[in-house]
């Protein structure tokens, strides 16, 4: 009888009106990740980090048009989808089954995940991966890994299909670019300054103010990914507020123990290791248990950004501490905590349904097993192709110049207007005053 | 009594530290300069406009030392900042007239021994 009702379903126009303001807001937060990211890093490479992000958007869009959609949800193959929606063929205005909006607004809010998951694991490997090398994996890594994991979670993959919750993208996006950058920065290695001089972030404005416009834009992240205006959408966009401001609150005492001051870098962090925490988790806990989610999930987190920089993993961002590990928890959580009271699908341990921890567990295995072994082959490939990372000078020059021919701190002092009909070439010595 | 100005590449600045700190080089100022030595000029584009800029950043470090420091302090620059490539700075040696220590009054080579020397 639900069958029927659904494939009877047509398009809502409140829901539809929510997902494309959703759409709209997951796509800002691949700018608002650019602005946290390139605060965070050296000022002679925040050009090259921000461009990574905007890079991510062009390249991610185009694989996921071509295949990638098709391939994590078209049909419900075990691993992976077929190619029955390649080229967005059959993607057009009727409701996508199970929903009560446009198939191709489906498509494009789903895209705006792979786009951002594409632009997190750039937190692994800037200052130093080579621009081209970046665009080459981004555009392989969005197929292979995001739309492979997006089935298992989202597709009707063997994940979804034995009732693995997860509810915004613990599994592809959290767990998937997290344990895909620790392999990344494994293959790519460390900066050549990393461990020798402090490497500090040059703008903590920036990361301020990216980690806001993140906050700000996954409420379309959580909250859209119900689809529709219903309950499940009320109550993830209620716990996103809810879960990040307990983590914050609980970082920023963290801080203070710890180093008798309250960072703002740390709170920046907090409120991305809270968002990531409810990911999962969003729609199917109570805003109790979210808030708690935000306290208890702080803790492992902050272990992890603590204890990672004295290790030789230049893993530059810490997008394993603040995305891998918060999503591995999220997903658990909901194997613990989850009420069917509040989400109408599935009790959690807690409430005496113990297999739905065991259907989580499995996510939390298979996930970064598959993310991590993955973009290990993969970077390893494009790594016998070319060269993964710029040469030491390059490193000292700075990103900005080598790849992009621009600084972000350009004064305009001894600059000199090159016209067109002068042709000159690049890297000529000047001639000496005279 | 010198002053030895070190005009270095930015991003040898900190091996320059390192090294006159292990030179027991000790009280320094450093600016952040742009100029010009000779070295390619990078092109850069901002939406249409095409330049040529002139000038490179450079960390300038100002060293005032007692003569026998002199030497140690070009040696510790030159072994922090040099690379190879043309861009590498310049060491100025320039002779000093007065030294004061504001906190005591102290001139000269007392005024430039760092305290605890």
């Amino acid at each position: 009888m639900e069958v029927l009702i659904a494939q009877a379903a047509e398009v809502d126009a409140g829901d539809t009106a929510w997902m494309l303001t959703a759409t709209a807001l997951v796509l800002l937060m691949t700018i608002g990740l650019g602005l946290f990211y390139s605060g965070l890093v050296r000022a002679k490479n925040t050009l090259n980090t921000y461009m990574m992000c905007v890079a991510a958007i062009a390249v991610a869009t185009i694989t996921w048009a071509l295949v990638g959609y098709s391939l994590a949800f078209d049909g419900t193959g075990d691993l992976v989808g077929g190619l029955g929606n390649a080229f967005l063929k059959d993607v057009g205005l009727e409701p996508r089954d199970g929903t009560t909006i446009p198939h191709l607004l489906f498509m494009a809010f789903q895209a705006t995940f792979c786009i951002i998951t594409v632009a997190l694991i750039s937190g692994a490997v800037v200052e130093r991966m080579r621009f081209s090398a970046f665009l080459l994996f981004a555009g392989l890594w969005s197929v292979v890994v995001y739309a492979v994991l997006a089935h298992w979670a989202f597709g009707g993959g063997w994940l979804i299909e034995r009732g693995t919750l997860d509810f915004a993208g613990g599994v592809p996006v959290e767990m998937g670019s997290g344990f895909s950058a620790l392999a990344a920065a494994l293959v790519v290695g460390a900066r050549k300054d990393y461990g020798r001089q402090a490497l500090l972030p040059h703008n903590a404005v920036y990361v301020l103010l990216g980690a806001g416009l993140l906050w700000f834009g996954w409420f379309g992240f959580n909250g859209g990914s119900g689809f529709n205006t219903g309950t499940n959408s009320v109550l993830a966009f209620t716990n996103t507020l809810l879960c990040p401001a307990a983590c914050v609150a609980t970082w920023m005492v963290l801080d203070a123990v710890r180093g008798r001051k309250v960072t703002a870098i740390g709170a920046a962090t907090a409120i991305i290791t809270g968002c990531v925490l409810i990911t999962p988790a969003g729609g199917f806990v109570s805003p109790a248990w979210a808030i708690a989610l935000g306290v208890g999930g702080a803790l492992p987190c902050y272990a992890l950004v603590a204890w990672r920089p004295r290790t030789r993993v230049d893993e530059t961002l810490d997008v394993l501490a603040v995305h891998g590990l918060a999503g591995f928890i999220g997903i658990l959580f909901i194997g613990f905590f989850a009420q069917v009271g509040w989400n109408g699908i599935s009790d959690g341990w807690a409430y005496g349904n113990a297999s739905q921890l065991g259907d989580q567990a499995l996510a939390a295995l298979a996930a970064p097993l598959y993310a991590f072994g993955m973009t290990y082959i993969l970077l390893r490939i494009i790594g016998a192709l070319m060269p993964l990372r710029s040469s030491e000078r390059e490193e000292a020059v700075g990103m900005d110049v080598v790849y992009h021919g621009e600084e972000a701190y350009v004064t305009g002092e001894g600059a000199i207007l090159v016209t067109p009909e002068a042709d000159v070439d690049e890297d000529v010595p000047v001639a000496q005053p005279t | 009594m010198k002053l030895v100005i070190g005009i270095v590449r930015p991003e040898k600045a900190n091996d320059v530290l390192e090294a006159l700190y292990r030179a027991e080089v000790r009280g320094l100022s450093i600016s952040r300069v742009q100029g010009h030595g000779g070295e390619l000029d990078r092109v850069e584009t901002y939406r249409g406009t095409t330049v040529k800029m002139g000038l490179a950043d450079k960390v300038r470090f100002e060293i005032a030392v007692s003569d026998p420091f002199v030497q140690p302090t070009i040696d510790a620059l030159c072994e922090g900042g040099r690379t190879g490539e043309v861009g590498d700075g310049k060491i100025l040696v320039v002779p000093l007239e007065r030294v004061v220590r504001i906190r005591t009054g102290e001139t000269d080579d007392l005024a430039v021994t760092p305290v605890g020397a």
